[in-house]
């Protein structure tokens, strides 16, 4: 036999890594010249932007007072909370909508009717429900998470190739090794959609949750700033609101190279 | 090749009147309509004919990942009742488990088997060997190319030591040299190790190629339409090609074949 058909390799990096550096100096820099040409004191849109300086004026100020840190630690907090409980939930409801027909049925037209309602409609329901402390907050977190994980987990499971389910059965597997072995598996990057998915929904939901009324949490200072008319504040805010969004996608990637290596990716 | 007379003549499969209707949203869809057909034990069986002649739900019906709707379908004489490993499968598109590498993807149904670790890499590196990729034991499938993944679909049925080897158009995907060469690989397994093979293909010429029998069938509804005996002994080779009895077969059963296509067009 012969060994000379070579594998065709895996897809080539995009590139070295100096250019990709290049690509986020470039890109940064521009949105930063941007940014300083609409918050020069002669722009009308001064009004709207505070400058570079300003922002940068306003988070050491806060860091100064330790403010920041608790305005960062209860968001990322709540939404870490309401999140993980999301998804231990979302893992077995999606996997047995998947699997077992009579689940399925069941809570196929909840999902579908909760899924069209903005988490936020819920809130005055959550509130005389649970008050306004902190498990309200999360309670409208994991709506929102769960949700969008059970939806984007579930379409996994119902995608997983049936040749691979047919392969498995005439590997003399049983229903617990097709499930655990390649049900499983072949669901993880659709579980790494959904974790993705559903930190950012998680995050957004929890800002605007914060908008409409917090002791504390960046959502609550842009609030507070704005009927101060602090714009640098709440720049600063929505700016801090982002870092903390890819962060979360930086850490989900991380571990997603790592455990869905196998793919094959479509090459552009 | 030395073949034991008595073991030929046993009957490895009999299917008798089977019937396969498959409910549509249109009606009913008759794809299997009556197929009777027996295989010897370490037979070579080709099956040819358009698509839609039901060649596919045949061989899922004898992997036990079909049910007929009439009929019986017996291996070794007993009624086949869901998968086993007893009957490997090869699929066109290699169902390789891309999340496992070359070993485990090999090793699957083996874990299954309860054997011991011990055994199971032994066995492993056997058939590994036997389709020649033991440099890519630690290699995942995106890494191969289509004849090198096809090659590890077969090593992984291989491995299960199925007395029946199921085969749906598995060459379908490759290029004309990787066909080649792995038409030739299956020979070689095929007489080294006894086994009875099913295989499926469009292309007329790898029936001829491969078979002791070729199986023509015809589309709506599905039924055997002629049996061909290919009496070109074995080892045969590239070389097999190019002799007069081979290109009579050929083009004899490529006629019936093309004229059931006609057939079907009008």
């Amino acid at each position: 036999m012969s060994k000379k058909d070579r594998a065709a390799k895996s897809p080539a990096p995009q590139g070295a890594a100096w250019v990709n550096l290049l690509y986020v100096v470039v890109s940064v820099a521009v949105v930063m010249l941007l940014w300083h040409i609409v918050s020069s004191p002669g722009m009308k849109s001064a009004k709207v932007f505070a400058s570079p300086a300003a922002v940068l004026k306003a988070f050491a100020a806060k860091v100064r007072t330790g403010k920041i840190w608790e305005h960062l630690g209860y968001s990322v907090g709540r939404v870490l909370t309401g999140f993980s409980l999301a998804f231990v939930a979302a893992l077995p409801v999606s996997f047995l909508m998947g699997w077992y027909e009579p689940f399925r049925r069941f809570f196929q037209p909840w999902i579908s009717f909760l899924k069209c309602i903005p988490p936020l409609a819920f809130i005055p329901l959550v509130i005389v429900g649970a008050g306004v402390g902190e498990s309200a907050k999360v309670i409208v977190i994991f709506i929102a998470a769960f949700l969008v994980m059970v939806i984007t987990i579930y379409g996994g499971v119902v995608n997983v190739d049936n040749t691979l389910i047919k392969a498995a059965r005439v590997l003399d597997s049983n229903d617990r090794t097709i499930f655990f072995k390649v049900v499983v598996p072949a669901s993880t990057p659709y579980i790494f959609t959904a974790v993705r998915l559903g930190l950012s929904s998680s995050l957004t939901t929890l800002i605007a949750a914060e908008l409409t009324g917090a002791q504390v949490g960046l959502g609550q200072m842009i609030q507070e700033a704005s009927n101060y008319f602090n714009m640098d504040v709440v720049l600063m805010g929505i700016i801090l609101i982002g870092l903390v969004g890819i962060t979360f996608e930086k850490i989900v990637t991380f571990f997603e190279r790592r455990l869905t290596a196998w793919q094959e990716i479509r090459q552009k | 090749m030395a073949r034991d007379p008595a073991e030929m003549s046993a009957k490895k499969v009999v299917l008798h009147g089977v019937k396969k209707i498959y409910q549509g949203a249109s009606g009913d869809v008759v794809a299997l309509n009556g197929v009777d057909l027996e295989i010897r034990n370490n037979e070579f069986v080709c099956v040819v004919g358009p698509s839609g002649c039901g060649k596919s739900t045949l061989l899922n019906i004898l992997a036990g990942l079909d049910r007929q709707t009439e009929g019986e379908v017996l291996v070794d004489g007993k009624p086949v009742d869901g998968p086993s490993g007893e009957r490997g499968v090869v699929f066109q598109q290699y169902a390789l488990f891309p999340w496992l590498t070359v070993r485990k993807n090999i090793a699957f149904g083996l874990h299954n088997k309860k054997l011991p670790q011990q055994e199971i890499d032994r066995l492993v590196e056997k058939y590994v060997r036997m389709v020649a990729l033991e440099d890519f034991l630690d290699s995942y499938p995106k890494e191969l190319s289509g004849g090198m993944k096809q090659r590890v679909a077969l090593a992984r049925a291989y491995a299960m030591d199925p007395s029946l080897l199921l085969m749906d158009e598995p060459f379908g995907a490759l290029d004309a040299q990787t066909r080649a060469q792995l038409q030739a690989d299956l020979l070689e397994l095929w007489e080294k190790e006894n086994k009875t093979c099913f295989f499926i293909t469009h292309d007329v010429e790898e029936a001829v190629l491969l078979a002791q029998r070729v199986v023509i069938m015809s589309a709506r509804p599905g039924r055997i339409n002629k049996i061909v005996d290919i009496d070109i002994p074995y080892p045969r080779t590239q070389e097999t090609r190019l002799t007069g009895r081979f290109t009579e077969l050929k083009n004899d059963i490529w006629a019936t074949v093309y004229s059931e296509y006609l057939e079907e067009r009008k």
